[in-house]
Formats: C-alpha cells, structure tokens, sequence
C-alpha cells in the first residue's frame, strides 16, 4: 500500500433535516481507495452507501448537512467551492449509476452527451475533434458502428449497451477514480457479466482507482481488491477480499456471504437476512445490528460496537475474531 | 383569517392557505350577492353626490360620472354578476352534461353529431363566438347568457362523455346490463351517479372564467345595458371617464377579487389531489 | 403519430365547413330576418339596395339553398359588405388581421419569456419565496380582467408617470410606413426607419404585456409542474457527476426535457390570445380584428362581426393544427416511433 491513498473518507456523516432535527443517514464512514485499487462497497439499499459516495463528491440531496472528511489526491473536499468540486467531477473523479435508461438524457443524442462530457473538461476542444474522441471512447467500451450510434437516442440503445455508453462518458477525462454505483443491477442476468468485463478491462488499462457499489457481495468476488461492507451509515467490516470470504468477522457479513446465490448448487430457496435495515432516524440502542443478529448478546444490546483490527481484517462486532467463534 | 397563521398541525391537512384565502374571498362576495342593500350605504342607482368626486370618506370609491357612489354600485354588481354566471354554468351543464352522456353511452352515429357539434362550436375562439352569437340575438343580458351557454356547453358534454365512457366499462354496469336492465335505467342508476362529481367540480371552478366572459361582453356593450350596475358596463364608464381613474378600479377590484377566489381554490385543489406538484 | 396528424388535416374542412355553418345559422337567427343581417338599417329604405342583397343572398329560396349560395359566395371570398366600413368585410378582415397577429405574437414571446423563466425559478427553488411569488403571479394573470388591466396600466405608466407611450401602434405625429407585412415592427424597418421601429416596439409592449401575462401565468405553472418532476430524475445526477454546471444543468438537461409540454401549452394559449386580443385591442386603440370586431358588435354590423367570426376560427384551427405538428417534431420518440 502507498503511503497517500488517491481517496481517504474519514467520518464522513450525511444528515437530513425535518422540522429542526437531524436523522443521519451516512454515520461516520471511514474507508480509503489506493491508486490503481478495487474497493467494493457493499450493503443493501438504504445502508448509506451511495448516500455517502455521492455526498463525498458534493452530490447530496438539497436539504442534506454533510461532515467529516474527504480527501481526494490530498485535497480535501469537504467544504470546496462549488465551482472546485465541479472541475473534479466528470474530469478526475467519475461516477456511473444503476439504471442507464434513466441516467441518460432522454432528448438527447447520445453524441451529444458524450461530447458534452468532453468538452466541459476541455472547453478549448473543437466540437470536431470532441466527436472523434467520442468515436473512440465507443470504440472503447466496444460498441460497434460508433459513427452510427453516436446520432441515436438513448432509448434506441439496449440496456447493456447504454450502460457501456455511461462508461464511455465516464472514463471521457481520463479520471483517476471511478465510482460505479450498482453498476450491473438494472441489467439483464446475461448483460452483466459483460459490463463487470468491460469495467475489469478499462480498469487495468487506465489503472482507474474504482469504487464498486453494491448489494450483491458475490459480484465483488472476482471483481475487488479490498471490500468494506455497510451497515445502518457505517462500516461494520473491511478486508481484503479473499480475507473477507474466509474469515468474515461480522455476522452482518457472514449474512452476506450465505446470500449469494451459488451456481454450482441447486438450491430451491435463497439465504436471506431476517428483518429489514433500520429506518432513517429510528435506530436501536447498542449494536444496530443487534435486532437482526442470530448472535446478539446482552452487550449488543446496550453498547455500540467499536471497530477491531487484527492484521488489516476490521470488523465493529463485539464477538469479532473471538477465539470460541461458534456462528454458522 | 387567523386559520391562516394556525401551525401546520393544528390545521387539517387538506385545508391550505390557498384554499382558505380563496373561499374567504368567495363568501365574501356570496355575502353581498344577498346583504348588498345593507352593506352598502346608497342605492346603486341614485345620484348622490357630484360628479366624478374622487374617493372620500363621503364616498370610499368615488363617484361616476352621474354622481353615483361606485362602491355602493359595485357591492350591487355581484347580484349581477354571480346569478348569471351561476345561471350559465347550469344550464351548459344541463345541455352538454346530458348531450355528452348521450353521446357516451349510447355511441355511434349520435356519439359521432353530437362531437362534431362539440368539435366545431370549441373551433372558435370562445370571446369571438360570444360576442357573436350575442350580436345575432341583440344586445341585452338574457342574451348574452344564451351566447355564453352555446360557448360553454361543449366543455361539459366532453367531459361527461369520457366520464360515462369509463364508468360503462366497469363490472357493476357490465352486470347491470347482463341482468337485462333498459338502457335508461342503466344510464341513471348506474352510470350517471359515478359521473357527476368531476362534471361539479369542474363546472364550480368555472364560475370565475364564466364572469371575467360575461362582464367582457359586458365591457363591450353586448351584456348588461346601463343603468345596471354589472362590472363589465362599469369598467367601461370607467373607460370613458379615463381621467377619473377611480369609476373603474371598485369594479375592477370586484372582477379581480372574484375570480382570484376561484383560482385559488382551484389551486388549492390541483395541489391536494396532485402532491407530486408540491 | 403521423397518421394522427394526417387524420387531423383530413378533418380540417369539414372543421372549416362546420364552423362556416354555424357562423350561416347566424346569420339566420338575427331577428328573425335574415336581411338585417346583410342589409343595415339605413339601406332598408333603397329598394335597389335590398333587391340586390337579396338576390346575391339569395335571400327569397330556402334555407338549404341559402346555405348553398352563402357557402359559394364565401368561396370566392366575399363575406358581405361592412355596415359600418362599406368596403367588403374580407378586405377590412386582411387589412386587420396582422395587426392582431403582431399583437398576439408580441404577446406570446412576452408570455412564453416570463412564464418560462418564472417556472424554471420556481421548480428549482421549490416552496422557497420565488416559488409563492410566481404562483401568486400565474393566479393573478389569469384573474384580472384584461380590459381593465390594460386601462390600469396605461393610466399609471402613461399618464401618471409618462414612461410608456399612450394608446396606438406609433406615436400619434409619426407617420406609418407603407404597409409590407402589416407588422408595424417590420414594416418600418423595411422603410429603414429604425426610430420609427423603436416606437413601433414601444408601443407594443404594454399591450403585449397585458395580453401576455395570463399566458404567463399559465405556461409558468406546467413548466413548474415539469421542471420539478424532470429535476428529480436520475440523469440530473449525471449530468451534476460530469461536472455541469447548475445553469447548465437546469437549461441544457432539465428545461429541454420540457419542450414538448411546453410548445404545446404556448400553441394551445392561442385561443386565449384570441380572446384576449378583442378587449386588449379595444383599450390600447390597436386597428387589428379584435378592435374591428367590437366595433362591429356594438353597431350590429352582422356581416363584419361574422366575418370576423370564421377567420378568428379557422386562424384558431390552423394554430392547433401546427401545435400538434409542432409536438411530432420536437418529440424524438414520437418522430421516430
């Protein structure tokens, strides 16, 4: 590991206001990305996790108090003017999302946007060599007859292939890092595995930083090289990732693990987590995992796990990495 | 309007500043349809003071230019104004709503005259064909309701068509007309009840375009004829007497404040059954 | 959707014929005697006068070949002679109706200038001040009478405060242009006056404005109503990701998804402009058809007022026609579904 990491969050809090008061939503995520490096993000939805990347990045619902700290290549980014965080985004820092259809501008050719991209980032580029390097950023993400797609609409494009486009836009600056936000779960069983590629493929050859979010830990597997998992707006464990599979030191995590369906088994019904996440603002007291966990003790009851460390393995479980660990 | 500052809480959800500001405005002016004669200080027609005098506390809008107090007059322009406007709007509900459930569930070749009736007749700009039809039929306030009716009856057969088109779909009328009941009986008794709420609302919030209509026809000499005291005729004293600005701002305010309680309910209206708007 | 276009030009003469005969059964209804309608009051008394009428009218047949006779005479473009005017209604309508339209394009642009914007603030500072100011904005436009909006105006800016200029489409010493288009703003740039261009801009402002402000109204709260609701969706965040600006974002990804709506709300405010052109006219003594029409309602001059009636109804039908054109093409998906 280097010794500055391209992207560091520390303690990063996301609070939505109603009426005066304050329910956090992201609370106190710490996590870093190295150059070069696959960080998975994983959590189910409304666990914060996109919350919080966007909010890093200034993206924030209106409404929303953001604190903490976040430091891209040594800047901090908490606090930036407007206008600074702008020039970052799209140029250094890039971001695609879950469902291409309504990512892209429906009125607009895809040319166009793709083109827009560019040229925000180089406003002295002419619009004709702009359209080149669209060409070749669909060429890129290889899509074929590139001359021909750039004039159609989004809705003239199949899911995979407008997902390819959102790559395209994405990696049109050349970023250091890309946050792809669920990239693959509005696709089609067969089309993901062919953008997980696509993302694989351009991450080694930019040497992106990536973020990868989401809810399903199995497609961090071949994907990831460390993994921090998501729990009510926080970190409950990162690992690195073959760390993380063999020796998963949350329950939450272990959870997850039994989740992903397995190929190589027939296996007429899913492991699933009981219960569902606490909602905004109405978190238990102690642990809040406690009300879902099979393991619960009387301590999680009453106090919030810390986050324990054992050789680059953290995980926030009052049971982690306990000698007598007797949990399936 | 204390209502206005309870907090959000101590208030029914449904009852927003809109709502309140606009039915305010509208009981006030149902007040002086009926009290005008004890709200006001003059009788409407008689000339009480000189001439075109500018506001005073004699006379708090002034008087026109046969020396008649115009506050007095406007507090009497809504027994005018709101009975006509109530007057058309029923029987172009009357004419159409009946027309277009006609059309609806019968369909065919009456759907097919009856709409193309509708289709021409909302082909015309609606002041053009008012003015019109009240200038073929003569001036005079029974006439220009007649024209106002033929402009507005087509909105209402429209409506109340696509209302008995979706009704007669349903399971209850389908099953209506499986146990043998007559066409008239399944019209009335289960079709049309499920119509008319929509057909209401609609007509209720058309009051304030039906007035600004009647006293623009009004305003041009096709409506009320002097010495009635209809806003329309009064803002065109007013017109005539432009100087004395005051003989058409107590109308004006009239014609102003009524419709904008109208709006603002429907306002109000629109916001609650669409809160994705908000 | 071109099918649908080419079903409603299909329908535009028998549209036209309908509204040619309902202004026919108006014709017939005054009075019960149908040569008041033709003949006015003073001409009653000149037998040559009515013998003629009637047999151009064909007023001695029945009403079916009355209809015949009246639809053939408007064919070859004679709508009867101005009782008021005494020149043929037809040359008054064409020598009147660019004024109106200068007047109701005026006031489209102002309308569609203000509402827009006045929606864009309102969606993106939702429920903030702006956001209640122009909704009382858009309440007020479309609840003042415009006849007395327009006399409010002209006496405070006018007369009170002398910054705008009176009645009239050019300062009463000037003299007009030779008419080209009809459009004072054009036509005396044509005549290379561009002072005279500038009064003529001048003076239709606030009349474009008292027009317009309803319109205002009504297109400022759809484009809210949109705006809100394509400011909410996904590929605003995109667009935010890539690094775009907010006016960018609000203008180039957000505003152009709500042309469709938007063109077609400023299309369908034509029948309103219409409508509003006759009092607004009559105030700011504008010589178009509105103004023609009010005079010929108050003198009972049947032929004009009828004229009038069948161009403003076909100038209406072809206005939503193009509308309906107007949203096939602004509509990538529709164009090319």
């Amino acid at each position: 590991m280097s010794a500055s990491p391209l992207f560091e969050v520390r303690d990063l809090r996301v609070a939505f206001g109603r009426n005066g008061t304050y329910a956090e939503a992201v609370r106190g995520i710490s996590l870093h990305v190295d150059p070069g490096e696959v960080l998975g993000i994983v959590g189910e939805s409304g666990s914060g996790k996109s919350v919080g990347m966007l909010a890093a990045l200034g993206l924030q619902p209106e409404g929303a108090r953001v604190t903490g700290s976040v430091r891209f290549d040594g800047r901090e980014l908490v606090g930036l003017p407007r206008r600074e965080l702008r020039k970052l985004r799209g140029s250094r820092i890039a971001m695609i999302f879950q469902d291409p259809l309504s990512s892209l501008n429906p009125v607009m050719t895809v040319g166009e946007q793709i083109i827009e991209a560019v040229r925000l980032h180089n406003p002295d580029m002419s619009r004709h060599a702009a359209a080149d390097r669209a060409r070749d950023l669909l060429a890129l993400v290889a899509i074929p007859q590139p001359d021909r797609r750039l004039a159609q609409y989004p809705h003239e494009f199949s899911g995979g292939m407008r997902q390819r486009v959102m790559i395209a836009m994405a990696v049109a600056n050349d970023p250091d890092l890309l946050i792809a936000d669920e990239p693959t779960t509005a696709l089609d069983v067969t089309v993901q595995a062919q953008i997980m590629e696509v993302l694989a493929e351009l991450q080694a050859r930019l040497k992106l930083g990536l973020i990868l979010i989401t809810h399903d830990l199995g497609v961090l597997a071949g994907h990831a090289d460390r993994v921090a998992v998501v729990y009510a707006g926080q970190v409950v464990e990162q690992a690195g990732v073959d760390d993380l599979f063999a020796r998963p030191g949350h329950p939450y995590t272990r959870g997850l693990i039994a989740s992903i369906p397995d190929m190589t088994v027939q296996n007429d019904r899913l492991f699933s987590i009981d219960g569902t996440p606490p909602a905004l603002g109405q978190l238990p007291a102690g642990c809040a995992f406690h009300p879902r966990c099979i393991a619960a003790g009387e301590i999680c009851r009453r106090e919030a796990p810390s986050m324990r460390e054992e050789g680059g393995h953290a995980a926030a479980c009052h049971f982690a990495f306990a000698p007598s660990e007797t949990i399936a | 309007m204390s209502v206005l500052f309870l907090s959000r809480s101590a208030r029914p959800r449904w009852l927003t500043p809109p709502l309140i500001v606009g039915a305010v405005l509208i009981l006030f002016w149902l007040v002086a349809t009926v009290a005008a004669p004890w709200m006001s200080a003059h009788a409407p027609l008689d000339m009480v003071g000189r001439r075109l005098q500018p506001p005073s506390w004699d006379h708090l809008l002034g008087t026109d230019a046969l020396g008649r107090d115009v506050l007095s007059r406007t507090l009497h322009g809504a027994r005018h104004s709101i009975p006509i406007a109530v007057t058309v709007v029923a029987f172009a509900v009357a004419i159409g709503a009946s027309l277009g459930a006609v059309a609806g569930f019968v369909g065919g070749f009456v759907d097919t005259v009856i709409m193309r009736m509708v289709d021409v007749t909302l082909s015309f700009p609606p002041m053009l064909l008012a003015m019109a039809v009240a200038a073929s039929l003569g001036p005079g306030l029974e006439n220009a309701a007649i024209a106002m009716v033929i402009v507005w009856w087509p909105v209402y057969a429209r409506l109340m068509r696509a209302q008995v088109l979706e009704v007669r779909e349903r399971e209850h009328v389908e099953a209506a007309i499986a146990s043998g009941a007559t066409q008239g009986r399944v019209l009335g008794k289960h079709v049309l009840p499920l119509c008319w709420t929509p057909v209401l609302i609609s007509a209720t919030m058309d009051l304030g375009q039906v007035i600004l209509l009647a006293a623009s026809l009004s305003f041009i000499g096709l409506g009320a004829t002097p010495p009635t005291p209809e806003w329309g005729s009064m803002i065109s004293d007013g017109a005539s007497q432009f100087y004395s600005w005051w003989v058409a701002l107590g109308p004006g305010l009239a014609i102003l404040t009524i419709v904008l309680g109208f709006n603002f309910i429907g306002d109000g209206l629109h916001d609650y059954f669409d809160p994705r708007s908000r | 959707m071109t099918r649908y276009i080419l079903r409603r030009l299909i329908a535009m003469p028998f549209l036209v014929l309908g509204i040619v005969t309902l202004a026919f059964l108006l014709t017939s209804v005054t009075k019960g005697d149908p040569l008041t309608a033709i003949v006015s009051d003073r001409q009653m008394n000149n037998p040559e006068v009515v013998a003629a009428a009637k047999a151009r009218w064909g007023l001695d047949r029945s009403l079916p070949e009355r209809y015949v006779i009246y639809v053939g005479n408007l064919l070859s473009g004679d709508m009867g002679t101005s009782f008021i005017t005494r020149r043929p209604v037809a040359q008054d309508v064409l020598y009147r109706l660019p004024a109106t339209m200068e007047l109701v394009v005026a006031a489209m642009i102002v309308g569609a200038t203000i509402g827009i914007s006045l929606g864009v603030l309102a969606a993106y500072f939702r429920n903030t001040a702006i956001d209640h100011g122009a909704r009382l904005f858009a309440l007020f436009g479309s609840s003042i009478p415009v006849f007395w909006l327009g006399l409010a105006l002209l006496y405070v800016f006018s007369v009170q405060w002398g910054i705008l200029p009176g009645p009239g489409r050019l300062d009463a010493r000037a003299t007009a242009p030779p008419m080209v288009t009809g459009f004072m703003t054009i036509d005396t740039l044509f005549a290379g006056d561009f002072r005279l261009f500038l009064d003529a801009l001048w003076h239709l402002l606030l009349p474009a404005f008292v027009l317009g402000w309803a319109v205002a109204g009504t297109i400022s709260r759809l484009v809210r109503a949109n705006m809100v609701e394509v400011l909410s969706r996904e590929f605003i965040l995109t667009a935010r990701a890539k690094g775009a600006g907010e006016f960018r974002v609000v203008i180039r990804h957000a505003l152009r998804n709500t042309l469709v709506p938007t063109l077609t709300v400023i299309g369908y405010s034509f029948a309103y402009l219409l409508t509003g052109a006759v009092l607004t006219e009559t105030i700011f003594s504008w010589p178009g058809m509105g103004s023609y029409a009010v005079e010929a309602a108050r003198g009972l001059d049947f032929p004009a007022i009828i004229g009038v009636t069948i161009v403003g109804g076909i100038v209406f039908l072809f206005t939503n026609l193009l509308t309906d054109v107007a949203y096939v093409v602004a509509n990538p998906r529709v164009r090319l579904g």
